[in-house]
């Protein structure tokens, strides 16, 4: 089984739209939207959900006013400045709160509690392209890491039984803990980029954090078109990298028309230069020795 | 007065309003850079970086010599950074939240603290006039994001100076870390159904912080008027529109501002920061 991850570095480079894209050109698949945070995938996708599972991400710390004497220990000892005082007593900010029971632990009077918390939810689906296992952390909630690897291994699992061959993962932007988490195991990821100042900046950190976990990498760049210079600049970087370059699509309204239209671009217009260049980088990304399958059809 | 600049979706323009926003003032301006795992800012301002400093994090070392292994430091652990095998205990400085159990509770005081490195923060000024820059930068494949981000807003203006944070995409813990105790939050969004989904996530996010905010939609005109709808009928202000505008956009590729490109942007963007501060408390507002 392969795993294909499509990430970004910089937000808004078209990732999801791309997703959606490659989810019509390969004959059998498990979709998995790894952004948990602001999941967009869905929104073309047009998700039948079929089953939907609480994600109990942690604990909360509460401290009981009947128990607590106001002795002040929890205060010293919570690093997070989650413990404050009111009107003579403490009470735990859940925005500050790390859940990391330490104030729970030590409390001489036993005084606070530590119930666990469900901080989203998670979806398995039936849309038009195949499954999809989705998600939907809580606003404000930590833990976006473990959601995104519960999120990947019930898609891995779930591909397992159905013998589907091929995961496409759509990632979340940036490089920390959620992107961590949603490339570890991955086949490949696929770096979808502009050619902008910003676009490069953050290709780059992404693609160090893929060697970082010896991932290997291919590179495509959307509007190429809008600054031929800094497109060539990102081809250069990426053979310096030694990153694949899966291609280029030109600056074309028609993933915005399509959105709304709820379709996918090639949906849209089979024929639009966005939709000819996303089937030549589904081509290349495809026939990457890291994602070749070797099951013979 | 501090101002973060939010938007739920990646790609908005959050970066291109802090920016213009950034230059166009007429009174000194602090800006933070609270996009730590992608800073961007930097690209479109240029400062003159003139001070580092290291964001570090205590994680445990353990002293086998006094260690008795008990295992009171493996159980109050919650994120399985220590673990006692056989005779050694092993730690995994990635997986610490810096918590200080495992300090704290050890009867032999075998634990000490050591620093582990989470990211830098870059200072600096102009070359806008009466500009100080700070950004936060996390090491590559770090995890803990929040305390670089509380470390950059360490250098935050005094009132009533004023403060402006680019923040981070999302809803989750980064973009608390970067909103809260903000006096305003200005929402960048695009009229796109991603845009407005994403959005509507931010305004929730906004809301449970208590903090007062408006909207810029930012390449208006490139997609549908959902979002005028959602904004009327959750009544939140408008407080600009950028239209698409291609030249803009390679502007922006080039690191340009758009008051570079658009001088009369310059004006919209003074305009902005007035109707900014009505949203606020007035009484925080640099005249």
């Amino acid at each position: 089984m392969k795993e294909l991850v499509i990430l970004s570095g910089k937000g808004g480079t078209g990732k999801t739209s791309l997703t959606a894209a490659f989810a019509n050109l390969a004959p059998s698949l498990m979709l998995c939207d790894a952004d948990v945070d602001a999941a967009d995938l869905h929104l073309i996708m047009a998700p039948d959900i079929r089953q939907t599972h609480d994600f109990v991400g942690g604990n909360e710390a509460i401290i009981d006013p009947e128990r607590c004497t106001a002795c002040g220990t929890c205060r010293e000892l919570c690093r997070f400045d989650a413990v404050g005082e009111k009107d003579g007593g403490f009470f735990v900010d859940p925005l500050n709160c790390e859940g990391c029971g330490v104030c729970v632990d030590l409390c001489p009077e036993n005084a606070i509690d530590f119930p666990q918390k469900t901080c989203g939810q998670w979806f398995v689906a039936d849309t038009r392209f195949g499954p999809m296992v989705h998600a939907r952390l809580g606003i404000a909630e930590e833990n976006s890491g473990r959601l995104v690897t519960l999120v990947r291994e019930q898609a891995r699992k779930r591909a397992r039984e159905a013998h589907i061959d091929l995961i496409l993962t759509d990632g979340p932007p940036g490089i920390g803990c959620p992107v961590i988490a949603s490339m570890g195991q991955a086949s490949a990821i696929l770096i979808v980029t502009e050619p902008t100042v910003s676009g490069i900046h953050d290709m780059k950190r992404v693609a160090d954090l893929a060697a970082h976990f010896r991932i290997p990498a291919m590179v495509c760049i959307n509007k190429y078109d809008l600054n031929i210079n800094q497109t060539e600049e990102i081809e250069t970087i990426a053979r310096e990298k030694n990153i694949g370059m899966a291609g280029k699509i030109p600056f074309d309204p028609v993933f915005t028309r399509a959105m709304i239209q709820v379709q996918t671009v090639l949906e849209y217009d089979e024929n639009s230069p966005a939709s000819r260049a996303v089937k030549e980088i589904w081509q290349a990304v495809t026939a990457h020795p890291a994602m070749k399958l070797e099951r013979l059809m | 007065m501090i101002i973060s600049i939010a938007s739920g979706k990646g790609g908005t323009g959050k970066t291109t309003v802090a920016a213009n926003l950034a230059a166009s003032l007429a009174q000194p301006v602090t800006v933070l850079d609270c996009d730590v795992e992608e800073p961007n800012l930097h690209l479109f301002l240029h400062p003159d970086i003139s001070g580092t400093e290291k964001v570090i994090a205590p994680v445990p070392e353990i002293d086998l010599e006094k260690c008795t292994l008990c295992r009171k430091c493996m159980e109050i652990c919650r994120f399985n950074a220590i673990a006692v095998a056989g005779k050694t205990v092993v730690t995994f400085p990635e997986l610490c939240h810096s918590c200080g159990g495992c300090f704290v509770i050890c009867p032999e005081q075998a634990v000490t603290e050591k620093e582990r490195v989470l990211g830098l923060v870059e200072t600096g000024t102009g070359p806008v006039p009466d500009m100080k820059f700070a950004q936060g930068l996390l090491d590559i494949g770090q995890v803990m994001v929040p305390p670089v981000i509380r470390k950059v807003k360490t250098y935050r203006a005094q009132d009533p100076g004023i403060t402006l944070i680019d923040a981070p995409p999302g809803t989750s813990c980064p973009v608390i870390a970067a909103m809260k105790d903000t006096d305003v939050v200005v929402l960048v969004t695009e009229p796109t159904p991603f845009g407005l989904n994403d959005l509507k996530l931010a305004v929730e996010t906004v809301k449970l912080l208590g903090i007062p905010h408006g909207l810029i939609i930012n390449r208006a005109g490139i997609g549908d008027d959902a979002v005028y709808a959602y904004a009327k009928n959750a009544d939140i202000p408008i407080l600009m529109e950028i239209p698409f505008d291609k030249e803009i956009a390679v502007a922006y590729s080039r690191g340009e501002l758009i008051i570079g490109r658009r001088p009369e942007y310059k004006e919209k963007f003074q305009t902005l920061y007035q109707d900014i501060c009505r949203l606020a408390d007035p009484k925080k507002c640099a005249p």
